[in-house]
């Protein structure tokens, strides 16, 4: 397979399957109008990610040089360091994780994606094959997709509108299923660390 | 009661942290706005190095969605999903949940509108959505920024996750809601 990993098989069968389909269908028109759509609406997508990116770093920056973050991830350390075995307690990648799940538990959601990010970065600092995802950025992946949230507010808010007479009835069934699924997703995680290892 | 306290707790989340960091900096003696200016850099340079990342991902889910290749797998996936216990009205947004965060978002909508928010359905539609994230969003947007081309199992991975989030909530819903 070389370097064919899922990802480009992935990207290759949503862009090869989608054009083809829409040739055989006698539709091929829609292609060229939603590729451009989606390639400008992807341009605005980080254009609008700029701010809450700065915004959220800035406010880490002033976070990390005070201290704060040394203190909360020293506080929590013990418990993410399980996760996270092969990442240096006192590495600032730690403090970068911690900032993370706290956000994505606490549902501040445009805070998860910088926080995300600067963690990600952190752990890149201690990758030795740049290119290649580390086994904490893969555990680091695999909770964040799974969005671990404890206040899910913008669905609270969407069945407010939609006239639910209970809208945060779903909090508990929420809670349950994340709390399921993010077992199970570790346990994969963990699974395929040993498969994959190097 | 519930709805109230969720609702202060996620108004309050951001001034709290807002107003708390920089304060706690200053009497920390750091210098709070260079700090912010600096770290706000990172971020700029960071937002724009995802940009070619996302409209990669972002082209390809569009073509499979506008060519109709998507609702074809729907329909091809669908009976399976049945005997497992799914109601067909969901099965859109289990495809999309890992796709598209706004497309998911709007099917959920939909779903709501058509079916209710109380509707069993619209329960399970809910807690979909609340229980996981947009896994190919997620992986363009983390693994771009560092630069990552080989993301190794973690794909598998966060797809794993979408079907176990999806499954169980289908079933946990059923159980907890459905007397």
């Amino acid at each position: 397979m070389g370097d064919m990993t899922m990802i480009n098989l992935i990207w290759l069968i949503l862009m090869a399957g989608g054009i083809l389909y829409a040739g055989i269908n006698g539709r091929i028109e829609v292609v060229t109008q939603s590729a451009i759509n989606a390639a400008k609406s992807a341009v605005e997508l980080a254009i609008n990610l700029i701010g809450v990116m700065c915004l959220w770093l800035g406010i880490m920056k002033i976070a990390e040089l005070s201290g704060i973050i040394k203190v909360i991830s020293y506080t929590l350390s013990p418990i993410i360091g399980l996760l996270f075995p092969r990442v240096p307690r006192n590495h600032p990648a730690m403090g970068a994780i911690i900032m993370t799940i706290s956000a994505n538990m606490l549902g501040l959601g445009n805070a998860v994606t910088p926080l995300g990010i600067k963690a990600m970065q952190e752990l890149q600092t201690i990758n030795p094959k740049k290119d290649t995802a580390t086994p904490a950025m893969c555990t680091l992946l695999a909770l964040c997709t799974t969005g671990f949230t404890l206040v899910p507010a913008t669905i609270i808010a969407l069945r407010s509108a939609a006239g639910s007479v209970n809208p945060t009835e779903i909090v508990g069934s929420t809670l349950l299923v994340s709390l399921l699924s993010t077992i199970l997703v570790l346990i994969m995680d963990r699974i395929c660390q040993m498969i994959f290892r190097r | 009661m519930l709805t109230e306290l969720c609702e202060q707790l996620s108004v309050w989340a951001i001034p709290v942290v807002l107003l708390l960091i920089p304060v706690v900096g200053y009497l920390r003696r750091v210098k709070v706005y260079e700090a912010f200016v600096e770290g706000a850099a990172e971020g700029f340079h960071t937002a724009i190095r995802i940009m070619p990342c996302l409209v990669a991902m972002l082209v390809a889910i569009s073509i499979f969605r506008a060519s109709g290749a998507l609702d074809a797998c729907v329909a091809g996936i669908n009976p399976i999903l049945k005997a497992l216990g799914v109601p067909p009205d969901l099965v859109p947004l289990a495809i999309m949940r890992p796709l598209s965060g706004s497309g998911s978002l709007g099917l959920a909508t939909e779903i709501l509108n058509t079916f209710g928010p109380d509707s069993l359905v619209g329960k399970i539609a809910s807690t979909v959505l609340a229980s996981t994230d947009t896994t190919f969003y997620v992986l363009t947007v983390y693994f771009g920024a560092i630069g990552i081309s080989n993301p190794r199992y973690s794909v598998f991975v966060g797809l794993f996750g979408d079907v176990a989030s999806f499954m169980a909530s289908v079933y946990i819903c059923q159980y907890l809601f459905n007397h």
